[in-house]
């Protein structure tokens, strides 16, 4: 019946009518695309868009146990700015975001150029690097807290060997608890750096190389000043995904530290988390909330605009 | 990049040696972490106070893995982390199937039959990629309460659906896009209907989207934490939560062992998936990151 409907009406229009593209107008043809999409939109527009504006709403409320609607302006946010875990958490932040950026990009491109030179075993290496990236940050949080515990696992498996000062108790130092984070995220996520830069090297067009090398540069010389240049979307996208992993770290924190010793390694996630659900300060954990979108947005948003301004360009 | 470096000088061949030492010497760094994980989760406790990370089980026992699926506390319960593993797929498998399904019709949608303002409707959804979920936690935790359904596995599915779905048609889109016009524009020629163009054209070559968007979708919402944290009771939890405690709850002895099997329980499905169907794996990983 559907079929039949629509058959009809452009045998029935002049012929030139059928290249414009879809069917006549008005029938339900016609809106069917938009009547498939209407449902996801509005539960974008509701749980997405709706749901920022209420957790901003609730950031302006004085919400405690439960979300109240007595409105007292930004005092959450002053309160926020006055907090001192919440600095401890911004500081955190910054201190794993940067390290756990760099280190992957580095740990990744380095993996990638080797792996690039035709390797034997290359598949077996590439599954070995990247499978971490399939697994739960709860898991790797529970390994890496089990190799890291001072009494049985690295620390004391280097001292067994006879190197008996060897510490390495990080993971109990409140000043160094912080490190064991971004060694936990690099071995989970330097992998997929990798991927990402092997892919990217993979469809360079092999003559720039070739000319490079005619011309007698060095392989380190042509990497670096050849082959990095071309990769520059790769490494944009590269820093633009690991920002937001960092920003969003949740799990690996509660796993691996729990946030401690004390809140020595909270990010903002866990300050959300804690005073929004066990804490019962919903207010600032609305306003912690909303200082996190606002990172994403500033990441996110010079990345949209050098996309948009590429593909007006390319 | 082929054949950068060539072979025969001893140089040449000292620096080949240091290529493979330094590969080598990666791998390591990422596969010791599962074989100690492994050989931990079979070892007797009395060899885990006695040896070291890396010395060989002596006595190999399956018991911290059986202990761990059926016997080990998380939290109040004694109940191991199998019934939890169970609520995983039942949270899973359906969550993959609808937000995989809507994601293919909307990419369909977005590419085969643009309107006025499709891609506007595009970024729009797109958005709800970028989103750190701390800012719909509090609110979806009282729309899931009025609707009737908080800490039950229905309301962990939605979740899951609703905040994958851009994900999905993301990736259907990306892949229509490519599929050529003329093939559907003739169907419509012709008559051919909406879901019939669907079904007889872009279905039978969807296969390797579809492949990697449910790789996508199971890893994401098995390994989800947080939603499954923030929305669930002690008896819908996902085994992601059921291990957190189980690893946390504090009576008595330790049992490292019994904490890497139950490890290793939740990070085999997942790991499966990986080393089945590792090429997809990384093409859902890569797609829209890596333009062409």
């Amino acid at each position: 019946m559907r079929d039949s409907l629509p058959m009809k009406n452009t045998s029935a229009t002049p012929l030139g009518a059928g290249a414009k593209r879809s069917t006549p107008s008005g029938g339900l043809q016609a809106w069917l695309p938009r009547l498939v999409l209407a449902p996801s939109v509005a539960i974008s527009l509701f749980f997405v868009y709706g749901f920022m504006l209420w957790t901003f709403v609730l950031s302006l409320t004085s919400s405690r146990m439960l979300p109240s609607y007595d409105f007292v302006g930004f005092g959450q946010y002053s309160r926020l700015m006055a907090n001192e875990r919440w600095w401890v958490a911004s500081t955190n932040l910054m201190i794993f975001g940067v390290l756990f950026v760099v280190i992957c990009l580095a740990i990744g491109s380095l993996l990638a150029i080797l792996l690039d030179q035709k390797i034997r075993q290359e598949g077996a290496l590439r599954t070995i690097y990247l499978y971490p990236m399939a697994l739960s940050f709860i898991v790797t949080g529970v390994v890496w807290k089990w190799l890291l515990n001072p009494q049985l696992g690295i620390q004391a498996m280097v001292q067994s060997w006879g190197f008996e000062s060897f510490r390495f108790d990080w993971i109990t130092d409140p000043d160094m608890a912080i490190y064991t984070l971004v060694i936990a995220a690099v071995w989970q996520a330097s992998g997929f750096v990798m991927a990402l830069f092997l892919a990217g090297l993979r469809g360079i067009d092999d003559s720039i190389v070739k000319a490079a090398q005619l011309d007698g540069a060095s392989l380190p010389r042509i990497y670096w000043r050849v082959v990095m240049p071309c990769l520059r979307p790769v490494v944009f996208s590269a820093v633009m995904i690991l920002a937001h992993i960092a920003i969003k770290s949740f799990d690996l924190v509660v796993a691996l530290t729990g946030g401690g010793p004390g809140y020595a390694t909270d990010l903002p996630a866990t300050f959300m988390y804690a005073h929004a659900f066990t804490r019962a300060q919903i207010g600032l954990g609305s306003a912690s909330a909303m200082l996190m979108l606002g990172g994403v947005l500033a990441i996110l948003i010079p990345y949209l605009y050098s996309e948009l301004r590429s593909r007006k360009h390319g | 990049m082929a054949n950068v470096i060539r072979r025969q000088t001893p140089a040449a061949r000292l620096f080949r040696g240091l290529l493979y030492g330094v590969l080598i010497l990666a791998a390591l760094f990422y596969i010791l972490p599962l074989v100690v994980m492994l050989m931990t989760s079979v070892k007797p406790l009395s060899e885990i106070s006695a040896g070291s990370l890396l010395s060989l089980p002596q006595n190999p026992t399956l018991t911290p893995w059986t202990k761990a699926w059926g016997e080990a506390c998380t939290g109040m319960r004694c109940e191991g982390v199998g019934g939890y593993f169970w609520n995983s797929f039942a949270i899973v498998i359906p969550a993959v199937l609808i937000s995989t399904t809507i994601g293919a019709l909307n990419g369909y949608a977005l590419t085969k039959w643009r309107f006025k303002g499709s891609e506007l409707v595009f970024a729009l959804m797109l958005f709800g990629c970028f989103i750190p979920f701390q800012v719909v936690l509090l609110p979806m935790a009282q729309t899931l309460g009025w609707l009737g359904i908080s800490s039950s596995r229905a309301g962990l599915i939605l979740v899951h659906v609703v905040f994958g779905i851009a994900f999905t048609t993301l990736f259907f889109r990306n892949f229509y896009v490519g599929i050529p016009n003329e093939l559907v524009s003739a169907a419509k020629l012709d008559g051919a209907g909406f879901f019939r163009i669907f079904w007889r054209i872009l279905l039978p070559v969807s296969a390797p989207i579809i492949v990697v968007s449910v790789i996508w979708q199971f890893t994401q919402i098995w390994n989800d934490f947080l939603f499954g944290v923030a929305f669930s009771a002690h008896n819908t939890q996902p085994v992601t939560v059921a291990l957190n405690n189980l690893v946390n709850t504090s009576t008595g002895v330790r049992e490292y062992n019994v904490d890497m099997a139950a490890a290793m329980i939740a990070a085999l499905p997942t790991l499966v998936v990986y080393v089945l169907a590792g090429k997809y794996f990384v093409r859902g990983l890569t797609a829209g990151s890596v333009k062409g």
